[in-house]
């Protein structure tokens, strides 16, 4: 579904991926873990399309399409779902009016019809519910005034209104409360575990990984893929730390 | 009688005016002044879109009476030098609201001038301009705020922000406080920048498109300055003339 080869990218001119190759196909939920620096963002922001990260070389495939040709709203609607580590405040626009206007493009791209304003509601009401997200914080301004957890339920809450084939978390556990946790990890399982879905989830704990339980995991150091290994490995890292590990 | 010649840059009112479009429309134009008159304890609200392929100049003179109120909402879209002048002069406990937008880019200079004159106590008065241009277009706000002498227990606000949505555009704000009472509430504030590109790249992300992203952005922007525009129809016209005006706009 998603095939990453030898991928080098660059922040400025400071050389962040160095040759990452990573496979996920169809069905997997696939974590990978790292040290600080070691280029996870860097990865997730370059999947996604975000300018300001160069790609000095390598391949992405997904879904059939050359990932880094296309903007990233054509990315978007291709089945891409980025999850931002840091969610963006977009004062002045409701999520409710931002989400249907994105929902409504993301299906005109893929030639069908845009939803109606009753039938986007009960779709966002329904994916609110998953998140036990009350309706009233959608009819807000995107994270205006959204603690960090709100923030991250609110992207979960957005992946589950769009539906995509493919999501990559970022983080999506950091600033989480253990409750607020198990809702992400609960909502991440309902909405993206399916055969035809992938999920790529860049986490620092194994604490959503016992929610979420990812197939594989992999260990992004140095800017390349390091180990890749079963749910395992996550439980190694936990207890002997990313240097005995790598060692 | 006419005023027979133009004013010059060295008026500090007219300080960023397009002098050849002034000089096209002719002096005999700066003398229609539109005076309107609130008498006490009534309302008036007034809404338009103004410009035009002409050059334009509008000189209100508003006059509002003891606890009456005035709310003057524009959009500012000309494809030519637009100016929207207001002179208002407040009684005791009366209410002035303005929103103003200016937009546009094709190297248009676009401006509102008021002077709000709190001549009497206990007025409130409260402007709020948004300005986004591209272009080597400009938008001016140049707030005059007096104060008299015995005009105690005045609240005063002007707000500007200006959107630039590329390099060559500008915008210019010029807050005049004349403050004579010493127990008043006088506020302004002036900004300017450009597009947050995080909040784009984040849209895009979810699969807006560029132009929309934009306009999203955009419409949140200008949003303020007809906040306190309580007719829903009245509003979309305004907004709608604005995003209108965008289409042009480079992204």
């Amino acid at each position: 579904m998603l095939t990453i080869t030898d991928l080098h990218a660059s922040v400025g001119d400071k050389p962040i991926l160095k040759g990452l190759s990573l496979h996920v196909p169809a069905g997997e939920v696939h974590a990978i873990m790292g040290p600080n620096g070691a280029g996870k963002s860097t990865l997730a922001n370059v999947l996604g399309g975000k300018p300001g990260y160069e790609v000095t070389g390598g391949s992405v495939e997904f879904r059939g399409q050359d990932l880094l040709a296309l903007e990233p709203h054509e990315r978007a609607a291709a089945g891409l779902f980025l999850g931002f580590q840091y969610p963006v405040e977009i004062p002045g626009v409701s999520n409710v009016q931002f989400l249907r206007e994105a929902l409504n493009a993301q299906r005109k791209s893929r030639g069908e019809e845009p939803l109606s304003g009753g039938d986007f509601l009960k779709l966002a009401k329904d994916k609110a519910g998953l998140l036990k997200m009350d309706m009233d914080m959608l009819k807000r301004q995107v994270n205006v005034g959204f603690s960090g957890g709100e923030k991250k339920r609110a992207e979960m809450v957005q992946m589950g209104i769009l539906d995509p084939a493919f999501a990559v978390l970022d983080e999506t556990d950091s600033g989480l409360d253990i409750d607020a946790l198990r809702i992400v990890g609960a909502g991440i399982n309902a909405i993206m575990r399916s055969p035809d879905k992938g999920v790529l989830l860049i986490t620092h704990y194994q604490r959503l990984l016992d929610v979420v339980r990812p197939d594989k995991v992999s260990i992004l150091a140095g800017g390349r893929i390091v180990e890749t290994g079963g749910p395992e490995l996550a439980l190694r890292l936990e207890a002997e730390g990313y240097d005995a590990v790598m060692a | 009688m006419t005023t027979a010649t133009l004013p010059t840059r060295r008026d500090e009112a007219w300080r960023y005016a397009d002098m050849d479009a002034l000089a096209r429309l002719g002096a005999a134009a700066l003398d229609a002044w539109q005076e309107i008159t609130v008498p006490a304890d009534e309302s008036v609200t007034r809404c338009f879109v103004v410009g035009s392929a002409a050059p334009e100049v509008h000189r209100i003179r508003l006059t509002i009476g003891e606890g009456a109120s005035a709310a003057f909402f524009v959009t500012n879209v000309g494809s030519d030098y637009t100016r929207v002048e207001l002179e208002v002069r407040l009684a005791r406990g009366a209410h002035f609201e303005f929103g103003g937008v200016t937009i546009g880019g094709a190297g248009v200079t676009r401006e509102f001038v008021t002077q709000v004159v709190h001549a009497e106590p206990e007025a409130t008065s409260n402007q709020t301009v948004r300005a986004v241009h591209w272009a080597a277009a400009t938008g001016n706000f140049l707030g005059e705020i007096k104060v008299a002498r015995h005009a105690q227990k005045t609240d005063a606000a002007q707000d500007f922000k200006g959107l630039l949505l590329e390099a060559g555009a500008s915008a210019n704000a010029v807050p005049q406080l004349e403050i004579f009472a010493d127990d008043v509430k006088c506020a302004h504030g002036a900004t300017v920048g450009e597009l947050d590109e995080g909040a784009r790249f984040y849209m895009m992300a979810r699969g807006v498109d560029p132009a929309s992203a934009q306009r999203l952005l955009v419409q949140a922007f200008i949003g303020d300055a007809f906040v306190a525009l309580e007719d829903e129809a009245e509003r979309e016209t305004l907004l709608d003339a604005a995003l209108a005006a965008l289409e042009g706009a480079r992204l």
